[in-house]
């Protein structure tokens, strides 16, 4: 974590701007601004060494409504600006605001890149399934068959799971939570914020105007508990009304499966424990999608045992400063040099 | 035998040459370039001044013995200034039938011609499209030809290293310097410290190469060589005094960049990806760490310019180095630094385009891209290179214009400039005039767009300030609060105020005065870039030849200094010599109402000065 460099106490209101929030009434975006907010003041951050870098859509707004320093930069681009400016200063605390289409589809090459390099800042990537800024075309998380503008009789191509395809770039930290579950989206900025690496948090996040529902099949308060797992490290991964549904090894085969405590004799001791360490299982947990399985939130996977790339960069040049001098003429002299009287 | 064994007297007699043009040509295979370089860097230890041009082929091994797999290495060396690697050879030396096949119709009637007859078999001839082998019948008879079997004096000079057939004709390129470090006299000793450095861990390569060196040298000195063939000599230079090393143009830029940098007070962050014929300038930034250098390989060019920006947004110099097609990439983060007016050095190594175009040859294709390849108004600042050398100098003044006015600069060069290599008097770091950037600091009355009410330059705060917190990014914005602004009068305001700032560069910029000859007269030759050299020396001969004919080179190609149109018009004629289809001419004539005729070459290869001698006559002619 960066260290607090200032002592005085930031409250939420002190990380609003002045500028007036001009997404649509309803929208899920402004159930993260206020966690993200939220979750400001207790990391001791100065004010003036947080950064929100974005590209470009709905979610991309978010920078304009953050009392921080922020880019509003072009579409896709953020992950490459975040590169740029964290290697410049590596003191500042970046978090970079992705959706899917930005993220995903025109920036997926950068997202991949930024992730497995690990630079050190928090991805926050909102997933609407949809393009919202463009007015409702179908986005690469769109499920199969989406009806939109452009896609009259329905989308024909597969979408993207962004948590697998983070895992598969080589990501280290992948989260995931709920737009509207600000009691578990605020500590998990946190945790992410922790993290000294890319940490990804993806918000399911809810478009009213043009996908509409997108998630209620998951984020239903009313069926939340048979259909939300909620991963906590080094616990068993149990959910359900009456936690007594668990995750399982189905025998000889390398597949998830949902299991009953008490019947069949299974016990509390068949059910998987939670290890955010494990990549293997990282990768069953994304694939996992209602209503065959439950949807996997929180920590997925976090692998603290390597670096950040601004870390390793900076490294090498205080090594090569301790071995050379910086003598630009001296540099310039050396080789085959004659003189010209 | 890994020392120097030949007396270093010649025993023969060495006739003076005032200048000289030597080619080596071969297969990529067969080490050109590194004799080539070498040769050079002996000539300009011998106080010769000398340009070289390597031109090499774009496959990286293209198969063997084939006319589109020639590799060239061109050197002209003298007693007097060189300012181009010269026009025809007076000396070719072709190590198989395509590299004779490509380069003899270049080479100087009566010209001295070295060939390797051992590489001239039936199927090499029948490679290179040759029906009868030209050392046997008389199509060489205008040459001066020195056919030998270098192939089989390798293999005897470093038989003893029993390295095989295939590894010791490796060294026949050795052989082949040695022979042309006797004919021009040429010290061998740092050629053996070299190779003697390069293959330390294999003592027996670098053994047969320093073999075959000697090996060629004494056959110079020994054997009987054809009339008319022999030693020459060409006497050293005279250079303004001073400390020289030879330089190429893509690492003057690289030592410019560090230079500029520090001036500003700035820590430099390159972003870049691979691409020819800038990769070099890429590999030689990355040797610069010690000087706190940040480099990026970015996966791609948008992310190397995108880091950039950002870069220079967190208060570093934001570098990018490319070529044409990289640039076309970058455009779009181009305008984001024109619209955020954060400083950004965009480094543009030309090559031929259109597209993926001739990736290995120069051209000077991209000063339209560079001034106008944008979406929407989205000036920029754009300066350019005239040689290796002052590749140096043009960083510098890039980052000078960027970080004073706070805008991106396109920085010109070509491939010509950035392989080119060139004598060069080792700048005095101490006598560059610094130019410090402040950052703005002062939370009072604090707007992210106050600007300079005359220049229209903003401030430039950066992240990390307290009080200072703001919002930037590629929506229009408000004037001077920086916020998001629709509004129609603000975006016409806007639109003029990125046009204005940097017009008004040219206040801040000399007056352009001629390099060559008077500020009026028949005719102007007007060039910018590589083609430097070229002009130069075609107007000096013109001139000589009593004619009213001036050269005026462009460094600052946007804005251009505020005289120019003045300038131009002082003149009966203009003609503008570049390596496109008419560029520069094209905005001559469009800025400044007058009739620039555009004199063009487009062959991926630099201007003769005959070529540019030719149009000046013809022009002038045509006048009369
Ligand atoms: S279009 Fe959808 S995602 Fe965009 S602001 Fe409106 S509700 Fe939010």
């Amino acid at each position: 974590m960066t260290p607090p460099d200032t002592p005085q106490k930031l409250t939420r209101k002190d990380f609003a701007s002045d500028q007036e929030v001009r997404w649509c009434p309803g929208c899920g975006d402004y159930a993260i601004l206020a966690a993200v907010q939220r979750a400001l003041p207790k990391l001791g951050v100065a004010r003036e060494n947080s950064v929100f870098i974005s590209g470009i859509g709905c979610s991309s707004r978010f920078p304009y409504y953050m009392n921080t320093y922020g880019f509003h930069t072009i579409h896709g681009r953020a992950p490459a600006l975040s590169t740029g400016v964290k290697l410049a200063n590596p003191n500042l605390d970046i978090w970079m605001i992705t959706g899917d289409g930005d993220g995903l589809s025109i920036g997926g090459n950068h997202l991949l890149h930024i992730l497995r390099r690990n630079l050190n800042i928090q991805i926050i990537l909102f997933n609407n399934r949809i393009y919202g800024l463009t007015k409702g075309q179908y986005s690469p998380t769109s499920l199969v068959g989406k009806k939109s503008p452009s896609t009259p009789m329905g989308s024909v191509d597969n979408p993207v799971v962004p948590a697998a395809f983070a895992l598969g770039a080589g990501a280290r930290f992948v989260s995931r939570a709920i737009d509207t579950d600000a009691k578990r989206l605020v500590p998990l900025l946190m945790k992410a914020h922790d993290y000294q690496g890319a940490g990804l948090i993806e918000v399911f996040q809810n478009c009213p105007v043009f996908n509409d529902g997108a998630f209620t099949h998951f984020s239903d308060r009313k069926t939340a508990t048979e259909t939300q797992l909620h991963l906590e490290h080094g616990k068993p991964m149990i959910f359900g009304a009456e936690k007594n549904k668990g995750l399982r090894l189905r025998p000889n085969s390398l597949q998830l499966e949902v299991v009953t405590i008490g019947e069949d004799g299974i016990t509390e001791a068949d059910i998987l424990v939670h290890d955010q360490t494990n990549r293997a299982m990282a990768f069953l947990l994304a694939a996992m999608e209602p209503p065959t399985f439950p949807i996997a939130l929180g920590v997925l996977y976090c692998d603290t045992s390597v670096g950040s790339f601004e870390t390793a960069i900076h490294a090498q040049i205080e090594q090569a400063k301790q071995t050379r001098k910086p003598d630009l003429g001296a540099l310039m002299r050396k080789g085959h040099t004659w003189v010209v009287e | 035998m890994d020392t120097i064994t030949t007396p270093s007297e010649s025993t023969k007699a060495r006739e003076q040459l005032d200048s000289v043009v030597i080619r080596f040509a071969g297969d990529s295979g067969d080490g050109m370039q590194l004799t080539g370089t070498q040769f050079t860097q002996s000539t300009a230890l011998a106080g010769n001044d000398l340009a070289t041009f390597p031109d090499f082929p774009a496959e990286i091994r293209a198969p063997a013995g084939t006319t589109f797999g020639v590799s060239g290495f061109q050197i002209h060396f003298a007693s007097h200034n060189v300012m181009t690697p010269g026009d025809a050879p007076d000396v070719l030396v072709a190590m198989n039938p395509a590299a004779l096949k490509v380069n003899i119709k270049d080479l100087k009637e009566r010209g001295l011609l070295v060939v390797n007859s051992g590489a001239f078999t039936k199927g090499n001839l029948k490679k290179a499209g040759y029906e009868s082998n030209p050392l046997e019948d008389d199509s060489l008879v205008g040459y001066r030809l020195l056919a030998l079997d270098i192939s089989k004096f390798t293999l005897a000079a470093v038989a003893e290293f029993e390295l095989g057939t295939k590894a010791a004709l490796r060294s026949k390129n050795m052989w082949t310097l040695g022979l042309l470090m006797w004919m021009f006299g040429r010290d061998r000793e740092p050629t053996v410290a070299w190779l003697k450095h390069k293959f330390a861990s294999k003592p027996e390569i670098a053994g047969a190469n320093i073999a075959a060196l000697n090996a060629g040298h004494i056959y110079g000195e020994t054997a009987e060589l054809p009339v008319g063939i022999g030693a020459y000599e060409v006497v050293k230079a005279k250079l303004e005094p001073g400390l020289y090393r030879n330089v190429t143009g893509n690492e003057a830029t690289a030592w410019g960049m560090v230079a500029g940098a520090d001036l500003a007070g700035l820590t430099p962050v390159l972003g870049s990806y691979p691409i020819t014929p800038a990769s070099s300038f890429l590999h030689a930034m990355s040797k610069l760490k010690e000087f706190g250098v940040v480099t990026f390989q970015a996966e791609d060019e948008i992310a190397a310019v995108c880091a950039a920006v950002g870069a220079s947004w967190a208060g570093s110099l934001g570098i990018t180095s490319t070529s044409g097609p990289g640039v076309a990439l970058k455009t779009e983060a181009i305008g984001l630094a024109v619209v955020t007016e954060l400083p950004l050095i965009i480094l543009d190594v030309q090559r031929g385009g259109p597209s993926t175009g001739l990736p290995t040859k120069t051209e000077q294709s991209d000063l339209l891209q560079a001034m106008y390849g944008r979406n929407g108004d989205c000036p920029l600042a754009v300066v350019a290179a005239q040689s290796p050398g002052d590749c140096f100098y043009a960083a510098i003044e890039a980052i000078r214009i960027s970080t004073k006015y706070m805008t991106p600069v396109m920085l010109l060069t070509d491939g010509y400039l950035a392989n080119g290599a060139e004598p060069w008097r080792i700048p005095d770091l101490d006598k560059l005039e610094p130019f410090p950037v402040t950052f703005h600091t002062d939370p009072e009355g604090f707007h992210p767009y106050l600007r300079d009410p005359e220049t229209f330059v903003r401030i430039w705060p950066k992240p990390g300030t307290p009080g200072l917190e703001h919002r930037l990014g590629g929506l229009e914005k408000h004037h001077d609060s920086g916020n998001i602004s629709y509004d129609p009068d603000n975006h016409h305001k806007m639109t003029k105020v990125r046009a204005g700032k940097i017009a008004n560069i040219a206040n801040d910029l000399p007056e352009q005065t001629p390099c060559v000859g008077e500020a009026s007269g028949d005719l102007a030759v007007v060039g910018w870039g590589s083609t430097y050299g070229s002009i130069y020396q075609a107007v000096t001969r013109a001139r000589a030849a009593g004619h009213k004919v001036s050269h005026i080179h462009l460094r600052h190609l946007n804005p251009f200094p505020r005289n120019l149109g003045d300038l131009l018009r002082s003149f009966k004629k203009v003609i503008v010599p570049e390596m496109n289809n008419g560029m520069l001419s094209k905005i001559l004539r469009s800025d400044f109402l007058i009739d620039a005729i555009g004199v063009n070459k487009i062959a991926g290869q630099p201007f003769k000065v005959g070529e540019i001698e030719q149009a000046i006559s013809t022009h002038l002619e045509a006048s009369k």
